[in-house]
């Protein structure tokens, strides 16, 4: 009877330990977005990426489709080179779609927005974004405003 | 001067003497493994005094812990209008650093010196003796059940932690505060990542698990076999142990997020 009891309340433990773990996977991290394992990538270059990270949101209309996967320079073009991987039920998305990268908040995380142009053709794996923008950075809106506030 | 370097020297050698015979205990203990899977029994029993019967101190420290957050993270937050991010700052700091560490330091107050406190007795009292004198072998029979058990229950146990932390959290966050539920919840899971912050809290209380439990059976199997040693290994294996896991988590948060 003693020995029943251990092991009930070993496995109770055992299970409450896992289902822990499972909280903390499914309620406080993000381990859902691991699921999006079927994607296509297009690539973009920017001319200045701010302050956007790996794994940040890419929103259509601020619906998320996908997430930025990788972010290099590219040393022939003077560039910034980020790939995005967006989820392959998105496959509508135009050919000169416009990738722009927006701030979530004055000063929250930075992430892409993708804004679908006119074109018939959409776009396929590793295309290119013809049309970016790139992000706002503070201290040339600053810059700007002091230049403009000098000529007046 | 002579002699305050011969205590010097003295101090140095004694030290990695015991360093060098905890090594040959871990790596004889390691080599009695193979007993957890054909009695398992035994480190059934050990998990139930070692884990289950660290459950309720675990969940109300969890559970206080993450209160004690959400209060001083939202007095912080609130002056920069950013309270939405209570539960980023509740989750990291519990998933991170708070869950392994605070439970590494209970369970070695809690289950550590217990550890100790019962194989030291069984040493004074030469039960250990007695066991190699019918032939069974005390590594097997006592220090390898008690090993696996404790490495064992300690990520479960910060598991718990931080899930009821997470939940104390929201109680005084959402609850008593106001802020947003779903607030709460979605920025929580914008900032925790699974690989890099939830995994990295359980191999930190994977490693403290490790470490607090060798130290703890240890501690009890080097006792001076009097009621004075015993004391001494008992408060020897909370101190050593809890300097143990500060140090090995600076290593190790060095390790995760500092080249990042």
């Amino acid at each position: 009877m003693q020995v029943r009891f251990f092991e009930l309340a070993v496995g109770a433990f055992v299970l409450l330990g896992i289902g822990a773990l499972f909280y903390l996977a499914v309620q406080v991290s993000n381990v859902t977005d691991y699921h999006d394992r079927d994607t296509y990538t297009v690539t973009g270059y920017f001319d200045n990426i701010g302050g956007l990270k790996t794994r940040a949101p890419v929103t259509v209309s601020g619906v998320r489709i996908g997430r930025v996967a990788d972010i290099r320079y590219d040393p022939e073009r003077f560039r910034a080179e980020v790939t995005l991987a967006i989820r392959s039920e998105h496959d509508y998305l135009p050919m000169d779609t416009q990738a722009a990268i927006h701030t979530a908040g004055l000063l929250g995380e930075q992430y892409v927005a993708l804004e679908p142009g006119g074109d018939t053709e959409t776009l396929q794996d590793s295309d290119e974004v013809m049309f970016t923008q790139s992000a706002l950075v503070l201290e040339n809106l600053i810059g700007r405003f002091m230049t403009n506030m000098g000529s007046d | 001067m002579t002699d305050a370097i011969a205590s010097v020297g003295r101090a140095t050698i004694n030290a990695l003497v015991v360093f060098g015979r905890a090594f040959v205990f871990l790596m004889r203990v390691l080599a009695s493994l193979d007993i957890v899977l054909r009695r398992f029994g035994l480190t059934l029993a050990e998990v139930y005094s070692v884990g289950v019967r660290s459950l309720l101190i675990i969940i109300v420290s969890g559970l206080f812990v993450g209160m004690v957050l959400a209060y001083q993270g939202y007095i912080t937050l609130v002056n920069f209008g950013a309270a939405e991010a209570l539960g980023g700052v509740v989750a990291l700091s519990l998933v991170r650093e708070l869950g392994p560490v605070v439970t590494a330091l209970l369970f070695a107050g809690r289950a550590g010196s217990a550890l100790t406190a019962e194989l030291g007795l069984m040493k004074t009292t030469e039960q250990l003796s007695a066991m190699e004198m019918m032939a069974v072998n005390p590594y097997r029979r006592t220090f390898a059940p008690r090993f696996v058990a404790g490495f064992l229950s300690m990520p479960l146990l910060a598991a718990i932690f931080s899930a009821v932390g997470v939940m104390g959290g929201y109680l005084v966050g959402v609850g008593l505060l106001g802020v947003d539920s779903g607030a709460y919840f979605s920025q929580m899971q914008s900032v925790t990542d699974w690989n890099e912050d939830v995994l990295s809290g359980v191999i930190k209380s994977v490693v403290f698990g490790f470490v607090v439990t060798w130290i703890a059976v240890f501690q009890g199997f080097n006792a001076q076999p009097t009621s004075e040693g015993i004391s001494r290994a008992t408060t020897q294996t909370v101190v050593v142990a809890s300097l143990a896991v500060l140090g090995l988590d600076f290593i190790l948060t060095g390790l995760m997020f500092g080249a990042g």
